[in-house]
């Protein structure tokens, strides 16, 4: 590893004041940044620790809850207030890593984590997002994990987040601090797609600071379910997941979330499917329909054909479990 | 250097404890030791400084607490919390095996929790309590956990047993060894070649069942 400098700011201000600063990078948990610093992919000349912020609670806030950016992943998913009203959220957190990573791995951290491939790790390989304009390694490569939606020819990776897609799904808001104050963007614009710009991951400045995430009250509780679809049991990166959510009223679907990962360079909401479902029966034949609609426009690669079968059948077993039919 | 770090730095360091004069040295030492930190080579040829006490300025100090034993060490911010244990602590009971955060063998507890030590940075662990293997015996008392996976064959080779035993630790008292189904889960982080799993998740399904303290 590079070596670098190392600062632990005790306040806010100090840490916009250092993050302003280039060559400046910020590190929470350390489980994602340390990684790619070990790998030479990324090279700070500074860390600026933000751990002595005090960003590390789950609140109950006027509808909703707040969750600051240092909470932790395991400290989320067994939050009562979450798994109380965000099953969903918590479900999708417990599926993310390893025990032991979620001990490490932060909100604002795992936000953060890079959109990435095996070819982005490897420094001697072409690839966009790590070094812009030196090409794709994997759109000829071995793609299996790859996008079927959103990609562009610069960059066809996923990002990687469990936790990202039951927040896109949630409706949840980021709260950003920058030189200027506070700006609050909805979550499901916080991530980008790659386009022209595959080496951007979010709409996050270089000199801001991810403060919390909030989570509107919703009537999805009773009715949830994330799907993890992997290679082995645990501890794997979704091939494809599913955020699922329904308020169902009498058999009737009130209104429904849905939201896809492994499958897009950000977390993948699926708006014209969760229409599609609106006053239908909870029933198979509905959940058949709405994958159908989600699945429109999804476009596979050499080695991820699989992913166009694997989907809609994820979304609907998703759905499914949501509805209790299962 | 802005002057306002100086507070931010390793914990207690800048506060104004105790002698001021001593404090003052230990902050303007420590703002010296940070800003010169990278490039310090350079900085070095440039300054005519010995490389060899511009090596020394790099290091920063760190307070940890180590199987109840106070340590004061100065580590590079690179040096992982993994290194320190096994190259300048001598305490190799806990294994590098990817040193990448994919298998579970560097596996420690700070501050009671379990980590993956290879992508824990030392400097960050500063005030903080560590619990390695080492840590879990009683003298010549081996810890349940231990008896229990020796009694179990919880391992062939045992390169990630250490790793595998400080997990199960925190497994059981985390609350998540209901079932053999929710160890499986929980133990997922740490993973062994010589697939050991059935008897690991005997060992630890026998320590919960057992009610001891763990
Ligand atoms: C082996 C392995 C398996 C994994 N499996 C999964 C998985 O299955 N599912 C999953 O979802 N994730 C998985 N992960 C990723 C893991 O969830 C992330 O590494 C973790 O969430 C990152 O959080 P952190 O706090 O450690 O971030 P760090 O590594 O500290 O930071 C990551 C990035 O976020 C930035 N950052 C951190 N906090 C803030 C903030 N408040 N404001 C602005 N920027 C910030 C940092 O500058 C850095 O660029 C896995 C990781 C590993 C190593
Ligand atoms: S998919 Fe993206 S991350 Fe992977 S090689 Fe191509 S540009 Fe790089
Ligand atoms: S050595 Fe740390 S997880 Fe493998
Ligand atoms: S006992 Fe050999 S790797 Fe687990």
């Amino acid at each position: 590893m590079k070596q670098f400098q190392y600062i632990r700011p005790i306040t806010q201000q100090s840490v916009l004041a250092a993050i302003a600063q280039p060559g400046t990078k910020i590190i929470a948990g350390g489980s994602n940044l340390v990684d790619l610093m070990k790998h030479g992919v990324m090279t700070p000349d500074k860390l600026v620790d933000i751990n002595k912020l005090p960003l590390r609670n789950v609140s109950t806030v006027k509808n909703g809850v707040h969750i600051g950016s240092l909470a932790l992943n395991s400290q989320v998913a067994e939050d009562k207030q979450v798994v109380a009203k965000f099953p969903l959220l918590s479900q999708a957190l417990n599926a993310g890593a390893s025990a032991q990573l979620r001990n490490m791995a932060t909100v604002g951290g795992n936000m953060m984590q890079r959109t990435r491939c095996p070819y982005f790790y490897d420094v001697a390989l072409p690839c966009n997002k790590r070094n812009p304009g030196s090409g794709c390694g994997a759109l000829e490569g071995f793609n299996r994990m790859h996008a079927i939606f959103g990609m562009s020819e610069q960059c066809i990776a996923v990002h990687p987040s469990d936790m990202a897609v039951a927040m896109a799904a949630l409706d949840a808001t980021v709260i950003i601090a920058g030189k200027k104050g506070e700006r609050r963007l909805p979550f499901v614009d916080f991530h980008r797609l790659p386009g022209n710009t595959p080496q951007l991951d979010n709409n996050l400045a270089k000199d801001e600071l991810i403060v919390a995430v909030e989570i509107p009250e919703n009537n999805y509780a009773a009715h949830s379910h994330y799907l993890k679809i992997r290679d082995r049991a645990s501890y794997a990166f979704a091939l494809v997941s599913v955020a699922a959510a329904l308020d169902i009223d009498n058999g009737t679907i009130r209104s429904a979330r849905l939201a896809m990962g492994g499958v897009a360079h950000k977390p993948w909401r699926l708006t014209a499917a969760e229409k599609a479902l609106v006053g239908k029966p909870a029933n198979a034949a509905s959940f058949e329909q709405a994958a159908q609609v989600a699945m429109q426009g999804a476009k596979a690669f050499k080695d991820n054909a699989f992913k166009l079968k694997l989907a809609p059948a994820a979304i609907i077993e998703a759905l499914t479990h949501a509805a209790g039919l299962a | 250097m802005d002057e306002q770090y100086n507070e931010g730095l390793p914990d207690g360091q800048g506060q104004s404890a105790g002698n001021p004069r001593r404090d003052f040295l230990k902050k303007s030492t420590l703002l010296t030791a940070v800003a010169l930190t990278p490039g310090v080579a350079v900085k070095a040829a440039e300054n005519h400084v010995d490389e060899h006490v511009a090596a020394v300025f790099e290091k920063l100090p760190v307070d940890i607490e180590i199987n109840g034993v106070k340590h004061n060490v100065l580590v590079e911010p690179r040096v992982t919390l993994l290194d320190l244990l096994r190259e300048q602590l001598n305490l190799t009971g806990t294994k590098k095996g990817c040193d990448y955060g994919q298998c579970g063998a560097c596996t420690v507890h700070v501050d009671g929790h379990r980590v993956n030590s290879c992508l824990t940075l030392a400097v960050m662990v500063d005030g903080k309590k560590v619990t390695t293997i080492e840590g879990l015996a009683k003298g010549d008392e081996l810890h349940p956990m231990q008896e229990a996976f020796i009694k179990h064959d919880g391992f062939q080779c045992g390169y990630c047993t250490p790793g595998q035993i400080m997990s199960a630790v925190a497994c059981v008292r985390e609350g998540h060894a209901g079932s053999e189904m929710e160890i499986r889960e929980y133990m997922s982080g740490n993973i062994c070649r010589c697939g050991a799993y059935p008897n690991i998740v005997n060992a630890i399904m026998e320590v919960k069942a057992g009610g001891q303290q763990v």
